[in-house]
């Protein structure tokens, strides 16, 4: 009798992961073999066609541009990780600390996460009238005198991006954050303050080991975020600022499937071997 | 907890509190004004001043002269993102049944949920788009871009999911079986009302995910765009306020959208208390 019971539960499972199981296979490993295959093949200047050349992975490792790119984006990454994370950090531990009841701890919650269900592209796209020439900064700032002249730097360019990314992926950072603050037992840190401790060392010996599964999972959201996104640079920067993703986009343009898809290969595991460096550092799992 | 040590307030927690209400009008701020820019008069621009006030932009958006129809966008995108909505529930919801006991290559399954996430989304959107025309087919909106969209929904699902399900408690099913409970019996009146607000939240992942996806849509929706798409072309070229329109008009219905979601989670929440449910109340 036990061991039918065990296959038939062995049966459940595989029944269950099936659905799940074929959507990876098809949209995604499928994509991944395409890609690598495509990598291969050759490109005339006018299409791509079918071959196995290295010529792709040679052009791109050996272009300055691929470089700068890199450079470029990876420059973007960290300042946005470092501006989203302090900023996430410092929202929710005054959601979580310094709210005191459940329901406004909620209510402005929800307040942070409204947003984030209206459209990504015409969050981006309201930065226009906002950081432009004749935008609402620099209107504001030339009637206090802070400015003769409008400021040019705010829209298209890597301001208006960097801006952008703060904008729509803080909240990646808020509710991992949120969710792992929540489960601080108060008691703790009373108990540090109890024994002397002091604001600065219970949020560095305290409250920061304890957050940092959300830290590592709120990175992985913002950082693959940061490094696949072409949409705000592509409205935002005016030209200004070559990414990889951007520039990715742009070879696609140009019909070169064959180079896009190396470079998108190596974007690929470059993003993986950050993630993998995070879950080596937390064991992200564990804390689902 | 003593509500006094709590009430001690230092200066840093007002540096905080100015912090937390900035970031509030930092978030909301570009979408008002998008708003208020909606009702440009008629011979007014994209930035301010506003010349006048009016209702002509919005009337653009529904009688498109030279820029481009948003109606059948709109709609493409809504009726893709109910299918993504449902299709990322079911499969998300099956996945965390099977996850809550160990099974051979659990971890396989995991890391390629893992990478779901973190995939490049041109990477997703070009390979399928290589694909289909490899096959010799053309992709569209309701086939490729479905399919490049629940790359992107499911391991949200699968991620809540797993959450939800690591704080089952197993001993319900099995005192619904003990009490004699058909296995969909248990699955229909215990599992499911228990876990109700996690899919409602997947739902509401699945539905805005693909709604707003841009990136893993653009090689592969075909000959007809769906709305992300069409607002990024237009911004590149015909750029008038009723662009902000659009915005308006999208961003309102998103507002609706969550507002029903939450009224039916506070409707499921309190039917709940009420009891008439096998699931035990929070």
């Amino acid at each position: 009798m036990a061991p039918m019971i065990e296959r038939m539960q062995r049966y459940t499972t595989a029944l269950q992961l099936t659905p799940l199981g074929i959507t990876l296979l098809l949209f995604l490993i499928g994509p991944i073999v395409v890609i690598l295959i495509t990598s291969f093949w050759k490109f005339n200047g006018f299409m791509t066609t079918p071959d196995f050349v290295v010529k792709n992975y040679v052009k791109m490792f050996s272009s300055g541009l691929t470089l700068d790119n890199y450079l470029e984006t990876i420059r973007i990454a960290a300042i946005v990780w470092v501006t989203t994370a302090v900023l996430g950090f410092i929202i929710a531990y005054y959601l979580v600390f310094d709210l005191l009841t459940l329901k406004s701890k909620m209510l402005l919650f929800l307040l942070c996460v409204v947003p984030f269900w209206t459209s990504g592209v015409i969050r981006m796209i309201a930065w226009i009238p906002f950081l432009g020439k004749e935008g609402v900064i620099n209107r504001a700032f030339m009637g206090i005198g802070i400015t003769d002249e409008p400021l040019e730097f705010l829209l298209f360019s890597e301001f208006a991006v960097i801006m952008s990314y703060v904008h729509v992926f803080t909240l990646f950072m808020v509710a991992p954050l949120f969710n792992t603050m929540a489960k601080i037992d108060p008691a703790l840190i009373e108990a540090a303050r109890d024994n002397g401790a002091k604001g600065w060392q219970i949020l560095l010996h305290v409250i920061i080991p304890l957050c940092k599964p959300g830290i590592a999972i709120g990175s992985i959201f913002v950082i693959s975020l940061t490094l696949s996104d072409f949409t705000a640079v592509r409205l935002l920067s005016g030209a200004n600022v070559g990414t990889v993703a951007l520039s990715i986009s742009n070879t696609i343009g140009s019909l070169n499937f064959a180079y896009a898809s190396a470079n998108s290969l190596f974007l690929l595991i470059v993003l993986l071997l950050i993630v993998g460096g995070i879950m080596r550092i937390v064991d992200v799992r564990k804390q689902l | 907890m003593s509500a006094a040590m709590k009430v001690r307030r230092t200066n840093w927690y007002y540096v905080r509190s100015v912090i937390f209400y900035l970031f509030l009008l930092f978030l909301y701020g570009p979408i008002f004004v998008m708003a208020v820019l909606s009702f440009q008069g008629e011979t007014g621009g994209l930035t301010f001043p506003m010349r006048g006030v009016s209702l002509h932009w919005f009337g653009d958006v529904f009688n498109p002269s030279y820029i481009g129809d948003f109606r059948w966008p709109w709609g493409r995108s809504v009726i893709l993102a109910l299918i993504v909505m449902v299709l990322t529930m079911t499969i998300s919801f099956l996945a965390g049944l099977a996850f809550r006991k160990p099974f051979f290559g659990n971890s396989i399954f995991f890391y390629l949920v893992v990478t779901s996430l973190v995939a490049p989304s041109i990477l997703i959107s070009l390979g399928i788009g290589r694909a289909f025309t490899s096959l010799g087919m053309e992709s569209a909106w309701w086939s490729g871009a479905l399919g490049a969209h629940l790359t992107w929904t499911l391991p949200f699902g699968v991620l809540i999911m797993l959450a939800v399900f690591s704080r089952f408690d197993p001993r319900l099913e099995e005192a619904a079986r003990d009490l004699g409970s058909t296995t969909w019996q248990t699955l229909k009146s215990v599992v499911i009302p228990i876990t109700l607000p996690g899919l409602v939240g997947v739902a509401l992942f699945g539905f805005t995910l693909s709604y707003d996806e841009y990136a893993r849509t653009s090689q592969v929706s075909g000959e007809f765009n769906t709305l992300p798409l069409e607002l990024v072309s237009v911004t590149g070229t015909a750029a008038t306020p009723s662009l902000y329109a659009i915005g308006t008009i999208t961003t309102v219905f998103s507002l609706l959208v969550i507002a029903i979601s939450f009224a039916a989670l506070y409707v499921i929440q309190k039917r709940r208390t009420g009891g008439g449910s096998y699931a035990p109340s929070e």
